[in-house]
């Protein structure tokens, strides 16, 4: 099948690459761009763990063809990282309150929550269990992950105070 | 500057040991997405297998037409039966002593199982491949339901055992039957049921589960003809084990063979097993030289590998007219679908389901387990279980509250004057186990007062008669659980897989600057060992968890070891890294000794250092010790400190845990909402509370799945009706309730640090404690036993048929 030429803006950074049209975004980070942070737990749309932010909105990236990609804003897990390296507060949180085990969901979960928490700073519990409810986690039962997000939000929160 | 003198506290607390809740070091290579999956492995020039999977539950496969896939672009070979016949690989045994087809032989035994394996260039090249391959089938008519299956004239489903009266596991009496597995003591039990004031008898059926952790299984397989090695990475729950049998089924020599698991997406049994991707990943290496990757997608993952439970067990529960239990009958019957692929020890066909009398002083019991071949996908494994004893506990526990129900007594009351007494451990159980340790009934009154008991039993009462006149349409039931499991399995001298003993091992180096590096037999899928061994490490041996690597699942570097599963890894391995530790730290006092100038037996262990006994200012620190090791010549000591442990464990370890749900259910939706959890776990010494509390929360969630909606279920046709996420029920964070947990200690007394395991202890008792939460709320209107998953429908249903919608 022929390819065709795919560019997009990953992370911060200019990358391109072929790839047939039928090619699932998701393929084509993990496969074409060596990009693994995202997981593959079911490619039907049902488990999150491909979760990736597109033009700031979350995507199951096992949704979408390469090709309805090209040219946009894509953010996966590993853009979530402060520049200086170190994790960035939603992952910082995640490993404080132990919400996570096997870490097979964890990248889907965490850059879900990054864009849950652009959109509602104060979430309740209601609002980050029915906010995360497209990512399925067989680990933590979730109680952790919640706790996470929650305290995530509060220091958020609390850096854009004292930026204020 | 007296301050800077680290106070004793301050040192334990450096040293982030036993009893601290360390932050996870994986974390941060998982969190920022810098895991190392199976499906993340890429080698140079790397091909992608997949298969062609039957469509039928059982049929002939007569012919196979590869000619079409070959011309597909990028597709390399089509592997079938034929191919691997003469390499005698179309064929390999089970972990239960059976054999399984590789790829079909001549026919299909269940819907999804592998027909040919397809190599190609890329995964979607792998794909086009398969749609291409034209399989011709003859359809033979199904068999799905194991009471049918043994009728005289069903269909013989493996006709390769035709004729064969002996299996694995004594004899066989009928074409369909797997083995009888008989523990306890027939006629006395049943003299006891003659006899008995009161006897109780339902069927409980545990219905048919899969483990689906949230990576599918997956390998890579890698033969270098140059070097004549192969590589094998893998999702496996026991690697040193899959490189014996690939040597072993292969013929390659073991010292050729590397496996390794690299971070696993969860296991919780799946990954325990052997499958046919994995075979035929090597295969494919073997024959086209170069590196293949095989994955299966979620549809394959629950069609295919690694079911669990399927157990009808028939049970008679004898009691005066007190309630004192005086006997417990049961007669099992296993669905083991296809093959019999179930991961028990060799000697348990039925795994540990002989711990069926539970947490009871039981005088007198008899169990016979059948096992029994349809037309089912193979497996039958111990999903976050020991070897069936979620079969079990939800067994007894069923039995418990169906014997109330005819006592008409109270169910936590029944329990506790059953309770084995704390002065009666180590106790002999009717079925054959000693019992390490416990104490059933402090934690049963602190899990009571806990929920107040009392008051919500009031609260219940209040609403049933609120119901009752009208004013709501909800129910509330209260579930009671109270289990005690057996996990660290085992003794070599009961417990081996394919003939290997259960066993496992650590070994530890310290390096000159007094920080180390610890390998160990098993290998984590969640759990945290790099954390939760690096602290039994500090603790044993006064080194900060910090200053520990930890490394599993490499063949070529770790000690030989069984893997991770039936919580065996803390029981297990975890005695053995404090084996290991206590050779290094009996190495350590003798050169702390010769660098003090003092006998052996003048210093004396002190968290972090030796010190001379009445002068605890005289001391060296284990930092010091570590670097004399390797640049003094110590009289009569070799250089160097290291130790190796192989760890035979002398009995298996017994948690226990007191469980109460309350839950409210809407008669007329069926929906249940789970109010309250309350777990209160007792897994001995504690080495990391906060990752034990996590382990409890995953393991009651999925209790909450399998209890309330997720289901393997079939058609008459044998066609699998739950094979993706959208009828698989997975809780999401939506209907997860949030747990309170509670925890007593009572240690083991065998086990070198008191730890018993805690992984699965949540899936053993929150399965029957959401399912008796259920059972409960329909309790006053003459409900004994509806077979679980409790979703909607089955709830409503059971309303319906109570007459609660007229
Ligand atoms: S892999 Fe995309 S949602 Fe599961
Ligand atoms: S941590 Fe394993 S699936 Fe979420």
């Amino acid at each position: 099948m022929s390819k065709m030429h795919v560019k997009l803006n990953l992370n911060g950074e200019e990358v391109e690459g072929l790839a047939e049209p039928r090619t699932l975004l998701i393929h084509f980070l993990r496969e074409n761009l060596k990009v693994t942070g995202p997981h593959i737990g079911c490619e039907t749309s049902h488990c999150g763990a491909c979760t990736v932010d597109i033009d700031g909105k979350s995507v199951k990236s096992c949704t979408v063809f390469v090709g309805q990609v090209n040219g946009k804003d894509v953010t996966t897990v590993e853009g979530l990282v402060n520049d200086d390296g170190s994790l960035g507060i939603i992952q910082e949180m995640f490993r404080e309150h132990h919400g996570l085990q096997c870490g097979f969901c964890t990248p889907g979960m965490i850059t879900r929550a990054h864009r849950l928490l652009q959109e509602n700073p104060n979430p309740t519990e209601k609002d980050i269990r029915f906010g995360m409810a497209g990512n399925l986690c067989r680990c933590t039962g979730y109680q952790n992950i919640v706790k996470a997000i929650a305290a995530s939000a509060d220091m958020m929160n609390a850096q854009k105070e004292a930026a204020e | 500057m007296k301050d800077e003198v680290p106070t004793t506290e301050e040192r334990v607390a450096n040293l982030k040991g036993m009893g601290s809740s360390r932050k996870r070091v994986e974390d941060v290579r998982f969190t920022q997405g810098r895991g190392n999956y199976v499906d993340d492995i890429k080698l140079d020039g790397m091909l992608f297998g997949d298969f062609v999977r039957s469509p039928y539950a059982h049929a002939r496969v007569t012919t196979i037409h590869t000619e079409e896939a070959m011309k597909v672009p990028g597709v390399l070979a089509v592997i079938t039966a034929a191919d691997l016949e003469p390499l005698g690989l179309h064929w390999m045994p089970t972990l239960a002593g059976d054999k399984q087809m590789v790829l079909a032989d001549g026919k299909v035994l269940f819907q999804g199982q592998e027909v040919a394996f397809v190599v190609a260039t890329d995964r979607y090249a792998a794909a086009d491949g398969v749609e291409a391959v034209e399989v011709d089938y003859e359809e033979l008519p199904v068999v799905v339901d194991p009471f049918k299956a043994m009728e005289p004239d069903a269909p013989v489903l493996r006709e390769d055992l035709e004729g064969q009266t002996e299996g694995a596991h004594g004899p066989r009496r009928h074409h369909n039957h797997i083995f009888t597995w008989e523990q306890g003591d027939k006629d006395a039990t049943e003299a006891v049921m003659a006899e008995a004031d009161v006897v109780a008898e339902e069927m409980i059926y545990y219905h048919r589960t899969h483990p689906s952790p949230l990576e599918t299984c997956g390998s890579v397989a890698s033969m270098d003809k140059v070097t004549g090695k192969l590589t094998l990475w893998g999702t496996f729950q026991a690697p040193h084990a899959i490189r014996t049998v690939v040597s072993l089924i292969s013929g390659i020599a073991e010292h050729n063979i590397r496996v390794i698991s690299p971070d696993i997406g969860g296991g919780f049994g799946n990954k325990v097993g052997a499958y046919a991707g994995y075979v035929c990943s090597v295969v494919a290496s073997i024959v086209t030289g170069k590196p293949v990757k095989w994955v299966e997608d979620r549809m394959e993952n629950l069609m295919s590998t690694a079911f669990a439970r399927d157990y009808w067990m028939q049970g008679k529960i004898a009691a005066t007219k007190e309630g004192k239990i005086t006997g417990l009958w049961c007669h099992t019957t296993a669905d083991h679908g296809g093959f019999d692929a179930c991961a028990d020890p060799t000697k348990f066909p039925a795994g540990f389901m002989n711990i069926c009398t539970g947490s009871y002083d039981i005088p007198t019991a008899y169990l016979a387990v059948d096992g029994v071949y349809t037309n089912k996908a193979p497996g039958g494994v111990a999903y976050r279980c020991s070897f069936r004893v979620t079969e079990a506990a939800y067994f007894i526990e069923r039995m418990i509250e169906v014997l109330a129900i005819k006592l008409n007594m109270d169910a936590a009351e029944l329990r506790r004057i059953n309770f084995i007494k704390k002065e009666q451990f180590p106790y002999n159980s009717a079925l054959g186990w000693e019992y390490d340790s416990g104490d059933y009934h402090t934690a049963w009154d602190k899990a009571l007062n806990a929920v107040g008991y009392d008051d919500l039993r009031a609260e219940q009462a209040q609403q049933l008669e609120d119901f009752k006149a009208g004013k709501t349409r909800r129910l509330m039931g209260i579930g009671l659980t109270h289990f005690t499991e057996i996990v660290g399995a085992g003794p070599v001298k009961n417990c081996d897989i394919l003939g290997l003993g259960m066993f496992d091992s650590c070994e530890i180096r310290i390096h000159p600057t007094g920080s180390a590096i610890a390998r160990l037999g098993t290998i984590s899928q969640g759990q945290g060992h790099a954390t939760t061994f690096a602290q039994i490490i500090a603790s044993e041996i006064g080194i900060p968890a910090d200053d520990i690597t930890l490394e599993e699942g490499d063949t070529d570097t770790a000690p030989y070891g069984l893997g991770t599963y039936g919580s065996r890894s803390t029981p297990v391995a975890g005695a053995a890294t404090a084996m290991a530790g206590r050779k290094i730290k009996a190495k350590a006092q003798m050169i702390a000794a010769y660098l003090l100038e003092v006998h052996d037996d003048d210093v004396e262990f002190d968290v972090d250092r030796f010190v001379v006994k009445g002068a605890p200012e005289r001391f060296k620190t284990m930092k010091e010790i570590a670097f004399a090791a390797y640049n003094q010549a110590i009289p009569g000591v070799e250089p160097g400190l290291e130790a190796v442990s192989y760890y035979d464990p002398p009995n298996m370890t017994y948690p226990f845990g007191a469980y109460i749900c309350v839950l409210d259910i809407d008669v007329d939706t069926g929906e249940a909402e789970v109010r309250k959890f309350y777990a209160l776990d007792d897994c001995g010494t504690r080495i990391n509370p906060m990752i034990i509390e996590g382990q409890v929360h995953g393991g009651l969630t999925e209790a909450l799945a399998i209890a309330m909606g997720q289901e393997i279920a079939y058609d008459e046709m044998g066609n699998n009706k739950s094979a993706t996420l959208m009828d698989f029920f997975i809780p999401t964070s939506w209907e997860t309730p949030n747990y309170e947990t509670d925890h007593t200690t009572t240690p083991s007394p065998h086990h070198p640090i008191g730890a018993k395991g805690v992984g699965e202890s949540p899936n053993v008792g929150g399965v029957p404690c959401f399912s008796n939460a259920v059972h409960d709320a329909f309790r006053p209107f003459g409900l004994t036993q509806s077979h679980m998953p409790h979703d909607h429908w089955r709830i409503w249903k059971t309303a319906n048929g109570l007459g609660l919608h007229s």
